[in-house]
Parts: structure tokens; sequence; C-alpha cells
């Protein structure tokens, strides 16, 4: 028997709260008809509609999301071979460098990969733009990916790959058609995780970005610098709005074919 | 026309299809095949027993190409297989967890070896289907590996590695996995299957009665070294060693020192005062050699009186009896403590059973039963 | 070749654009500021070869690391970090455990919900997270609006712009962090422990003491190394909600990067964050070994 107190019930109603009430409240003043974002003057989408009018921000989230794209894609391929090396490469010269490489930015501060990416760009003389976002962002992505990706393979069954070399399959095609359909979520998730990091980034962006070349989080670090504004707050609403849809209807999707699976497991030994 | 007894191993004439000669491997420092030397014959059904970490499995990984060996050499049907990477050996392995693949219809997973052949489409659905029809899976064609229960995804495994008709089949641990009523009537199914291909088969399992069942000879293997090969029935009855009569069934060992009695015949002294145990035997030991007499707890009688020209009987006294339906088996404790078992079949109901806990009993059995062992 | 091409491409991307951009850091807070492009010296002068690096060489020192700790800005700004990152770590601890030990309490059919919950916020930006506090928390802002209304203040609270705001900011932004291994250490417990642990005459609450709290030790370590770790070198929290009241490195760094433009200095307070941060990423690492190890 589990023990569902009132104590537990309060501390997760607290808690999510906690979590959700800032964000609900940010919504709700996105729809605020006065400038004054602390003053409820009636609703209005007026803020949404100049926010649509503002060039420099859908510029802004133009470049983020060709950034987003590019780098989480490179990432993804980079990253999942790096977690191939790392689980099934067996022994190499420096491994233990580069598994070192790929774990480091995980846990190094952004302010320093950052700024590290930035003297390296500076000293070898490549002008900042898009470019060397997509550089950067690749960079730390793709140890997040790996480390999606190496610990769906740590669980994978080797003996899948063994049974398609045994059926007459090149190293190669062993891994196009047997390994990875089947590690095609965890390398899935790698990619969202990656554009989602991509999307979210500004302090590597501030640092690698050229003033050719500003992303959606450089701009609304600016502006919100300076205060509450509530065309950020439309922003704001429009990104948990597109995340929320995102990540509800993908768990309700994992949800259902997990069902599924279970359902047509227990047919099978009925059968 | 008549019936010839399926021998290959006593033919010197017979080419062997696999040989293995002096082949070790080692991981690191462990030695896993320590310097073997095998032959195994076309259409044999061939058991590899043992424990596990024995060799076994390297054995048959050797054989597939996941493994290969640190010297020696492998042979198959004459040629070389050391740098024969896996995917070009007319070999094929049947996994213990069956390694379906999770994505791919049975159909598909049965149609995968096919067609990294070359083979054109039309072959391909065709040998689908035969092998389909072969494991009884028709019905099953389009389902895929979770839909199907697991005494089905054993046969999808089975057909998968027969599609490609190898010249040599791999099974490590086949039934490990199936309860143990679906397991005996499997075993059956695969002698079937083997008989109708007629492919060779060499089968990994710790399972002693399934090795039995299946296989048309048996290597008991013990730390990297085969250390008995034989049919079922010898392997059996005239175990080469203690290792082997111990591991194969129930059986008593009695230690003792050998004298030689007559042409093939020897006394075991076994105790001090005791009259010793007689047995027949082709071994040749000397007068006062440490020597071992093993018998089949079935092959002993159980009786209130002493028997009548027994050749060998000793008096004891019941000490445990574990009832197990068709047979029962008593623990008698000899003089000097040792305890012998012995097996009684159950012909009559259990409340006409004539001995009970505490009984002076006799133990008797023939010159033949117990097998005299040197080691 | 494969083999060697799957090794090489994501091993040479990290030499080129992780390690080497390391070093350089490490180099440049070596040298001495200088108005001149890049704003620095000395440059190896490559035309000179083996001389020219030599003297390259001869002129690194180690002044700005001298420079850091005769300044009291850098000191006070490490040792309030370290403090900041601390205090919100245990503060994240005492509002994050509760959570988690009512979602592995909770009936199985919520737990995915639950956990659905706690990792939406995961996805959703962590500047827009940040910023929405924003609203709530300045002087007129609508916490201060609410205290005033029900009478419990007369004066609006000054919370944004001081160490309080960040407080609030990390634990609110890295609260998940928290929250996700201290829960998978609470679903693994079995619940028979519990009950053994009453059948034995302990109260309910000495059973969470001595055995919920002791088998959930890995996830909270786990948990407070994630939270410790980034808040340590945070730097939006810090320049949205504390303002010129707080003082952190992270803060510092791009300060003395983008408006002192002195990179020498920037790289120096880089290189000793990392010194600062490398004790507690080995701890966490042999953490996570030894969880690994007692899994298997």
């Amino acid at each position: 028997m589990r023990r569902f107190s009132w104590f537990n019930a309060t501390s997760l109603t607290l808690g999510f709260v906690f979590l959700y009430l800032p964000m609900v409240i940010l919504v709700i003043y996105s729809f605020n008809a006065s400038k004054l974002v602390t003053v409820w003057a009636g609703f209005s989408t007026r803020w949404y509609g100049e926010l649509m009018q503002n060039e420099a921000f859908l510029d802004a989230a133009w470049v983020t999301l060709q950034v987003a794209v590019s780098s989480s894609t490179i990432a993804t391929v980079l990253g999942t071979m790096a977690a191939y090396v790392l689980v099934r490469g067996g022994r190499f010269l420096g491994r233990t460098l580069f598994s070192g490489m790929i774990y480091a930015p995980l846990v190094m501060p952004e302010v320093i990969t950052g700024l590290s990416l930035l003297l390296l760009f500076i000293g070898i003389g490549l002008d900042r733009g898009i470019f060397t976002i997509v550089l950067a962002h690749t960079t730390f992505s793709m140890c997040y990916v790996s480390v999606v990706v190496s610990s769906r393979l740590v669980s994978f069954d080797k003996s899948l790959e063994e049974a398609a070399r045994d059926l007459g399959c090149t190293p190669m095609q062993s891994f196009w058609l047997v390994t990875l359909p089947i590690i095609a979520p965890a390398v899935l998730s790698g990619w969202l995780l990656a554009f989602t990091l991509s999307l979210d980034d500004l302090v590597i962006a501030s640092f690698t970005a050229g003033p050719s070349a500003t992303t959606l989080p450089i701009k609304i670090f600016s502006a919100v610098r300076l205060g509450v504004s509530p065309e950020i707050n439309a922003l704001s609403t429009i990104m948990i709005a597109i995340v929320t849809v995102g990540v509800i209807s993908a768990s309700l999707v994992s949800k259902r074919s997990v069902a599924r699976q279970q359902r047509e497991e227990l047919e099978a030994v009925k059968s | 026309m008549t019936q010839t007894v399926f021998a290959p191993w006593e033919e010197p004439r017979e080419k062997p299809l696999i040989q293995f000669k002096n082949v070790t491997k080692r991981f690191g420092s462990f030695t896993a095949i320590d310097n073997l030397t095998q032959d195994i014959y076309e259409r044999e059904f061939f058991a590899l027993l043992g424990p596990s970490g024995c060799g076994k499995t390297t054995m048959m990984r050797m054989l597939a190409g996941f493994e290969e060996p640190t010297t020696g050499q492998i042979l198959l049907a004459g040629q070389d297989m050391a740098k024969v990477p896996p995917n070009e050996r007319a070999v094929n392995m049947m996994f213990q967890s069956y390694a379906l693949f999770p994505h791919l219809s049975v159909w598909d997973n049965i149609a995968f070896g096919l067609k990294r052949m070359n083979m054109p489409k039309g072959e391909i659905e065709a040998r689908v289907d035969e092998m389909l029809r072969l494991t009884r899976l028709e019905r099953f064609a389009k389902r895929k590996p979770h839909q199907i229960s697991g005494g089905q995804r054993q046969r999808v495994a089975l057909a998968r590695s027969l599609a490609r008709a190898p010249k040599l089949l791999l099974l490590d641990e086949p039934l490990g996995a199936l309860d143990k009523k679906l397991r005996q009537d499997t075993q059956f199914e695969l002698m079937d299957i083997q008989e109708k291909t007629g492919t060779t088969f060499v089968i990994v399992t710790h399972d002693q009665e399934e090795a039995m069942t299946v296989a048309s000879r048996v290597a008991v293997m013990d730390e990297g070294k085969i250390i008995q090969v034989a049919t079922p029935d010898k392997i059996y009855e005239e175990p080469n060693s203690r290792y082997v009569a111990d591991f194969i069934g129930d059986v008593n060992i009695i230690e003792g020192t050998a004298k030689k009695v007559g042409e093939d015949g020897y006394d075991i002294t076994w105790a001090e005062g005791q009259e010793p145990f007689h047995a027949k035997s082709n071994l040749e030991m000397s007068d006062g050699q440490k020597a071992y007499i093993a018998i089949r707890p079935e092959k002993i009688a159980v009786s209130m009186d002493k028997p009548d020209g027994a050749y060998n009987s000793i008096k004891g006294k019941i000490v445990d009896i574990a009832y197990l339906g068709n047979i029962s088996t008593y623990h008698v404790e000899i003089p000097g403590g040792k305890t012998i078992k012995a097996q009684t079949a159950n012909t009559r109901r259990l409340s006409r059973r004539s001995f009970t806990w505490e009984d002076d009993v006799w133990l008797s059995w023939t010159l033949t039963a117990g097998s005299v062992l040197e080691q | 070749m494969r083999r060697f091409l799957l090794i090489f491409t994501p091993y040479v991307w990290l030499l080129a654009l992780f390690l080497v951009p390391f070093l350089i850091v490490l180099k440049i807070s070596l040298s001495d500021t200088a108005l001149a492009i890049p704003p620095y010296l000395p440059v190896i002068e490559w035309s000179e070869g083996w001389q020219g690096f030599k003297d390259f060489l001869s002129q690194l020192d180690f002044e700005n690391f001298t420079w850091l700790s005769q300044d009291d800005l850098y000191w006070k700004a490490y040792l309030s970090s370290l403090k900041i990152a601390a205090l919100s770590t245990l503060l994240t601890l005492l509002v994050g455990y509760p959570i988690a030990y009512g979602m592995a309490q909770a009936p199985d059919e919520w737990r995915p919900t639950l956990m659905m919950l706690v990792i939406l916020p995961f996805w959703t930006s962590f500047l827009i997270r940040v910023y929405s506090w924003m609203g709530i928390l300045g002087n007129e802002g609508l916490l201060n609006q609410f205290l005033l209304w029900t009478g419990v203040i007369s004066e609006p609270l000054h919370i944004m712009n001081t160490p309080t705001a960040v407080y609030i900011g990390i634990v609110y932004t890295y609260l998940p962090f928290m929250i996700l291994p201290i829960y998978a250490a609470l679903e693994k417990l079995d619940s028979s422990l519990l009950e053994a642990a009453e059948d034995l005459g302990c109260s309910r609450l000495s059973a969470f003491w001595l055995v919920t709290i002791p088998l959930s030790k890995n996830g909270i370590i786990a948990g407070s190394f994630l939270v410790f770790i980034p808040a340590l070198g945070e730097f939006v929290i810090p320049s949205l909600l504390g303002g010129s009241g707080t003082l952190m490195i992270g803060k510092v760094l791009w300060e003395e990067f983008f408006s002192n433009r002195d990179w020498p200095v920037a790289s120096a307070v880089a290189v000793v964050l990392l010194l600062i941060l490398i004790i507690p990423i080995i701890l966490f690492q042999r953490n996570e070994q030894k969880a690994r190890e007692a899994d298997q």
C-alpha cells in the first residue's frame, strides 16, 4: 500500500503552483491592454499584433530557427557517432580524453564555453555570424546527444547486431538496417534536446554571434534588461504554447504506443 | 536394405565438417579454451554441455566468427576460417535471446538473411514461405516479434537461421527461455527439423537432459577442455571421470583402492573391515592404485533381507526418503557414515510401500552396475 | 578505415572546438592587456620560428592571477557565488524533496502526468522562466500588490535586485534537476521496507529518517550537484533578478569581457572558476560511478 496522505497532496499542490504560477501570470498579462505591465486594464491581443509587426524580432526568430535546425542536425550526426564510439568503439588511442571531452561541456559554465569559442574564432580570423553560432551550438549539444544516445546503446542487446552480421550483413549494413532503426527514438529525442538547447541559449550565442546575426534570446535579453515589456510577454506566451503543445502531444503519442505494445504482448501470451 | 547406425566418427574414411586443431582462446589472462582438438561430422547433432564459464559459448562464437582463436586453427569443410568474417561464413546461429529484430515482422525477420544474398525476389518469397511452413508459423507472418508468444519467437529464430540453408547451424541455449513442458515438445521438434533439413547442428546447453535427448554426441566440457565426447548412452553408462559421472544425472561415488581380480575385474577396498566391492572394467590399473566406483542410484536394489548371490551387498539404515511420484529415492547410511542413494520405481501405491525411516535394509548391485574410474 | 572515420570526425571536432579554445583561454590568461587588435600581448610571431615561440613563452606570466587575488572585487565575487550556489542548492533540496516524495507516493496512474509536469518547464525557455519573475518580484510587482492588498505589509518589499530574488530564481529554474534524481531514487524504494521498519517498532517519522532518507541519498547528492554546478557559473539569473546588488562570478566575467574589454583578466577569471568547479565535478562523477556500481 502506498501512503498518499494530505501531506503529499499539499506538497505536490504547492510545488506545482510554484512551478507554474509565474508562467500562468505571464500568459495572462500578455493579454493585458495596458502598457503598464503590472496593472490590469482589460483583455486585448494588441501586443501580439505589435509583435507581428516587429521586424527585428521576426528576423531574430528566423536566425534562431536556422541556427537551431542546422546545429541540432549536425550535432545529432556527430553525437550519435560519438556515442557509438564510446559504447562500441573498444579501445583506441586517447579514449579517456575523448570521453572527457564528451562529458566536460555538460558541466562547463556557459560563460567559459562562450568565451573560449569566441577567442578561437577571433584567433583564426573567422567572421562571426550564423555560421559561428552553429559551430558553437553544435559543439555543446553534440555532447548532450551523445549522452542520450549512448545510454540507449548501453541497454541495446548486442546480439541483435551479431545476428545481423551472422545473417550476412557487413558492419555498415548492420548499423543502418538494425541498430539505427531500433535506437531511432533515442536519436530523435537527442535531436529535440539539441534543438531546444540551441533555441534557448543566450550566453554562448551572445559571445559567438556577430553584429550580422542576432538570435531571439539575445533580443529578448536586451529587451528585458530594461524591465518587463508586454511585447515580450506575448512572445513568451507563444513560445510556452508551442512547447506545451509539443511536449503534451509527444507524451500522449508515446503513452499510446506503450499501451498498445503492452496490450499486444498480453494478447500474444494468450494466443 | 539394412538400417545402419549413424556414427560417422567411427568411420576413418569419413571427412569431418568441422575440425578444431589445437585451438586456444585467451581473454586477457583468462584461458577460455585450452588447446582443444575436436572433429564434428556432417549431419551430426553435436551438443556442448557444461557449467557456465566452461568455454562452450566461446567455442560456438568462434564457429560463428565473433571470436578468433588465439592460437590453433578451425577448419570448416577443410577450409581455414581464421580471416573469414561472420557474414561470409556458411554458418548461422540461433541466439539465446533469439535476437529477433523488433522493428521487422516475422516474415521480414526470416527474409533478412536471404535479402543479403542477392537472391531474386520470387525465390526469397518461396524460401520464406517454406520456412514458415516448416516451423508452423504461417499464421503469424505479419506479426511483430512482441506480438507472438515465447515459443513462437523461438521458432521464428530457428526459421530465420535456417533460411540461408547453412552448412552448420549453431544453437545457443535454444530452449533456455521456455518453460519445461514446452521445452520437451520443442526438443523433439528440433530433432525432427534437423533430420528433415539434414543440417549439422551444434547446440550449447547447460541442461544435461536436453543434451541427452537431442544430441547424436555429447561433449562434456570443463574449464576450457572437453572431458569426454560420446553418445548420450555411453556418457551416462560409461563416464570416463568423476566429473562426467557427477555432471550427468545422479550418482554415488565411492573412493577406494583397486586390486586386480581375474581378466577384467577389480576389487575396490573402500573401508577397513568391510568386504570390498567388485566391478568389471577394461582399465589397466596397478594394485593399490587409488580408484573410484560410480554407481547410479537406479542400479542399486533395496531389500529387507540379504539377497542371495549378489556380487555386491551391504547393510545400512534408511535416513531419508524423497518421494517423487514415479520413483522414490532412499538415502541409506552405510557403516563408516557414508550415505548411498538408491532409487526404486513406485509400481505400487504409497500405502503399500515396504520401507520407512530408520529401517535396516540391504543394498545390492551387480558386477557391471558400477563404473570404475581412475580420476 | 570506416572505424577510423567514425572515431576521427567527432574527435577532431571536439579537439578543435572544445580543447583548443580552452587552451587559448589558458594562454590569454597568462598574457597582458594591450590597446591593440587582438587586445592582448604577446602574440606568437610565427615568422620568427622557434625563437619567436621562445620569446612568446618568456613573456607569459601570472600577473592576471596576482591581480585577481589582490583585487577585492574578484574575491568577493567568487565567495558570494559559492555562497549563493550553496544556499540555493540547499533551498532547492528543501523545496524539491517533498515534491519528489509526493510524486513517488502518488497513485501509479498519476505518475506519468506528474512526471510530465516536472519535465515541461525544462523544455520551456530558461530565459522566459527567469523573466517571468521580474513582473512578480518588482516593487510594484504582483507579489507586493497582493501582500499590500491583503494587509500583511504596509510598505512594498524590496526583493527585486537583491540576492533574495537570485535565490528565488535559482530555486525556480533548477527545481526539476533536483526533483528528477530524487524521484528516481524514491520510486525504486520498496514500500515494504517502511512497513518492515514500522513492524520493527519505528514511528512513521523515524522510519522516514532511518529508511527513506538514507535510501534516497544518491538521488539527493546527484540532484544537489546538478543544481550547484551550473548555479556557480550562472549569468542570466543574477543579471536579470540580482541587479547591481548581487555579485556573481559569471556576471563579473561577462562584464570584464564585454564592458571592460579586458580579455586577459576575463580569461583568468574563467580559469579560476574552472579550478573551483573541478572539485564538485569530480565528486559528482564519483557519486554517479558508485550509484552505477550499486545498481549492477
